[in-house]
């Protein structure tokens, strides 16, 4: 084991070189780079590297970036990009298009707050208005999180029975330049875990158009082909963590990371580093005796509903906290958990720490004292932190 | 399909004939759905022509092109092709080449585009690919129109054509594509007659087989949006050549330009082309107006190839 010194931009691209070059026995590996705060020290690091049968595009945008993913992948090769931001809203319509062509492109994205007016801190909304996009979305929490989800990405979405995209989101920096101890893997280890990529529909010389015109009935077992496969990859992640733990020695978070959450009433849910700062008040709130715990949404695409469901069974108050904001609904997070909460269950959202608002344990402690004190929910609060 | 079979989909390539050298399989087949007299449909047949038994893979973004290929499963194109999004054509391309190199594949990759997809929504992608030398064959068919969503004016529209978005004809003139591509300096940019077949062939066989980002433009007439008849599309790209209004000419690295056809500048035949076609009666167009901006465009079209200003060409009005 290696110890580097890494922020979360340079961790992302040495995985992405890791897997790249895992490859380099197969059709190899391309990406498609353009430049964004927070982001832009991966890409800068990845156009360093020296991929064995690996090539780098540095394109004019957003859009072409994932277009050039796109060409290398439907030609069978690995591919990587990353963004953030106005960058992924640029970007989406090709973001798009990678998920319905099928195509398991990784990208990292470094979750920032979307503009006008500008503000280049974190805020989850950018990836979030990518979640109906056909692509698998992980929420990571530290740096060592960042790289070995990204490994894990291409293992999980290049399988057969999952060929879907995946989004690999991170906080800017909170992590995204925030420097820790991070292990990156031998590139044996990496080559062992990660079989190289056969793309069943990748196109070669046989005369066939892929992407045209569908029909309604085509375009509605297409699209329900996506939702098959998102319905397959929680089994599959599964396999991916046993396989992951098995060649690093380390294990791979779940799908929803529960903490102290054994005999706790009361649950506070979140994504991203918000959760390591509730995880600090849940052990204050453990000391004065209020039985308390947290949930980490880690996985939200698909959304993992019976880890959500079975997590959430019995608890009688449940916060949820957005980073986000979706105006005339209030939090994303919270609109979408919510269901998945037993009946008859105290649930409330806040929205809280938008661009970028430093979300400290007296933040969380104020929301848990709202949460315990309240007789009713209503919409979602907007909980200041700036 | 039989080759000699004379009721093959592949029509006679403007009086050359079909030889063992030419594709097995057409590239446009049957079960397209273009329109009659579509120009797109002749030059894909050019295409086809030129392509022979190279090993080719098409991108092609949102335009009439990847319409014509029909709904899945099928497609009636006889070669691998990609639907792009519709600014994304050469970005795809470039990666889907990039691809090919890396597994010393000896593929030529080619990006099948309209107006709209070149000169407008696609120009900063194709822009880019150009500027960093893609191994691409980038074909422009221009029917000077957005064909596909019913004949909106594009930026590649002429002066005075009639759109659904120009009901009093277009008050600019259109860009000059090759111009910008050439400033690229990208190893080769020609335009391409569709009534000059011999031309036009050579030209998709050297564009297919030079490395490097290579740009090929060609007239195409849309007989839907031009408001023309179906079978007088090549007469009618004839007459823009003989003109001098579509100069066939072609480019080496930006900058060695050679004049490949050379036009009588008649005024009849420039009259016929306008004529010719019911986008143009609206806007009543000046002829003397026109044939002074084929002036200065000739003009400078012989300066840069380095040729005397002399001949049957001359300076009309002032």
């Amino acid at each position: 084991m290696t110890l580097e010194l890494l922020t979360a931009n340079h961790a992302s691209a040495l995985a992405a070189t890791l897997a790249g070059r895992a490859n380099r026995s197969a059709r190899g590996f391309g990406a498609g780079v353009y430049p964004i705060t927070p982001q832009t020290e991966c890409i800068e690091l990845l156009c360093k590297q020296d991929i064995e049968k690996g090539h780098v595009v540095r394109v004019e945008s957003e859009h072409s970036a994932m277009a050039v993913c796109i060409g290398f992948a439907i030609g069978g090769s690995r591919t990587f990009t990353a963004s953030s931001s106005n960058g992924l809203a640029y970007m989406a319509e090709n973001v798009f298009a990678a998920g319905f062509y099928r195509l398991p492109i990784v990208m990292m994205a470094v979750n920032r707050t979307l503009g006008p007016p500008w503000n280049i801190w974190v805020d989850h909304g950018d990836t979030l208005m990518l979640r109906d996009a056909g692509w698998i979305q992980f929420y990571c929490e530290d740096n060592q999180e960042v790289a070995d989800t990204i490994l894990a990405a291409y293992r999980l979405g290049e399988d057969a029975r999952v060929c879907l995209p995946v989004m690999v989101c991170q906080d800017a920096f909170v992590l995204s330049h925030t420097i820790a101890q991070t292990d990156m893997p031998e590139q044996a280890l990496v080559d062992q875990f990660l079989p190289t990529l056969d793309l069943k529909h990748r196109i070669g010389q046989a005369a066939r158009t892929v992407g045209g015109l569908d029909g309604a009935h085509e375009n509605e077992l297409h699209r329900w082909q996506q939702e098959t496969a998102m319905r397959s990859t929680e089994a599959v992640y599964a396999e991916v963590q046993t396989a992951f733990e098995q060649t690093f020695g380390r294990k791979l978070a779940d799908a929803v990371v529960p903490y102290r959450m054994d005999d706790a009433e009361f649950v506070i849910v979140s994504m991203g580093t918000t959760h390591s700062t509730v995880r600090h008040v849940i052990d204050a709130a453990r000391e004065r005796g209020v039985k308390v715990g947290a949930l980490r949404v880690r996985l939200f695409r698909p959304l993992p509903v019976a880890a959500l469901e079975t997590w959430l069974q019995g608890r009688t108050r449940i916060a949820i906290l957005d980073r986000d904001l979706c105006p005339g609904l209030g939090g994303i997070l919270w609109s979408e958990v919510r269901p998945f909460a037993p009946q008859g269950s105290l649930v409330q959202g806040y929205v809280m720490g938008l661009g970028g608002g430093d979300i400290r344990p007296l933040n969380i402690e104020k929301v848990l004292a709202d949460l315990l004190a309240r007789d009713k929910a209503e919409r979602p609060l907007l909980m200041e932190v700036g | 399909m039989d080759q000699n079979c004379n009721t093959c989909h592949e029509p006679m390539l403007g009086g050359m004939s079909q030889t063992s050298a030419d594709r097995s399989e057409a590239l446009l087949r049957a079960g397209n759905t273009n329109c009659g007299g579509c120009g797109m449909s002749i030059g894909l047949q050019f295409l086809s022509h030129a392509i022979a038994d190279t090993p080719v893979q098409m991108v092609i973004p949102a335009c009439c092109g990847i319409v014509t290929a029909g709904p899945y499963p099928y497609s009636a194109y006889g070669a691998p092709v990609v639907a792009a999004t519709f600014a994304s054509a050469a970005a795809v391309a470039s990666g889907l080449t990039a691809g090919a190199r890396l597994n010393g594949e000896a593929t030529r990759v080619i990006c099948w585009a309209g107006d709209g997809g070149t000169y407008d929504i696609g120009m900063a992608t194709l822009s880019a690919a150009a500027e960093r030398g893609e191994d691409i064959l980038y074909i422009c068919y221009d029917n000077e129109i957005y064909g596909n969503t019913g004949g909106q004016r594009s930026s590649s529209t002429p002066y005075g054509a009639t759109t659904t978005t120009t009901p009093l004809g277009k008050d600019v003139e259109k860009k000059d594509i090759l111009g910008i591509m050439a400033a690229h300096r990208v190893p080769y940019a020609a335009t391409i007659s569709l009534a000059h077949p011999e031309d036009a062939v050579r030209k998709l066989r050297h564009g297919l087989h030079a490395k490097g980002f290579r740009f090929l433009h060609m007239l195409a007439p849309c007989p839907t949006g031009w408001k023309s008849e179906p079978a007088e599309g090549i007469a009618l790209v004839r007459k823009a050549v003989q003109s001098g209004l579509y100069p066939v000419y072609e480019i080496f690295g930006g900058r060695d330009l050679s004049i490949d056809i050379e036009p009588d500048f008649s005024r009849d035949a420039l009259a016929q082309y306008f004529e010719g076609q019911g986008r143009f009666k609206a806007a009543d167009v000046d002829l003397d107006h026109v044939q002074r901006a084929i002036a200065d465009n000739w003009l400078e079209l012989r300066r840069r190839g380095k040729r005397p200003v002399t001949g049957k060409f001359e300076r009309v009005g002032g």
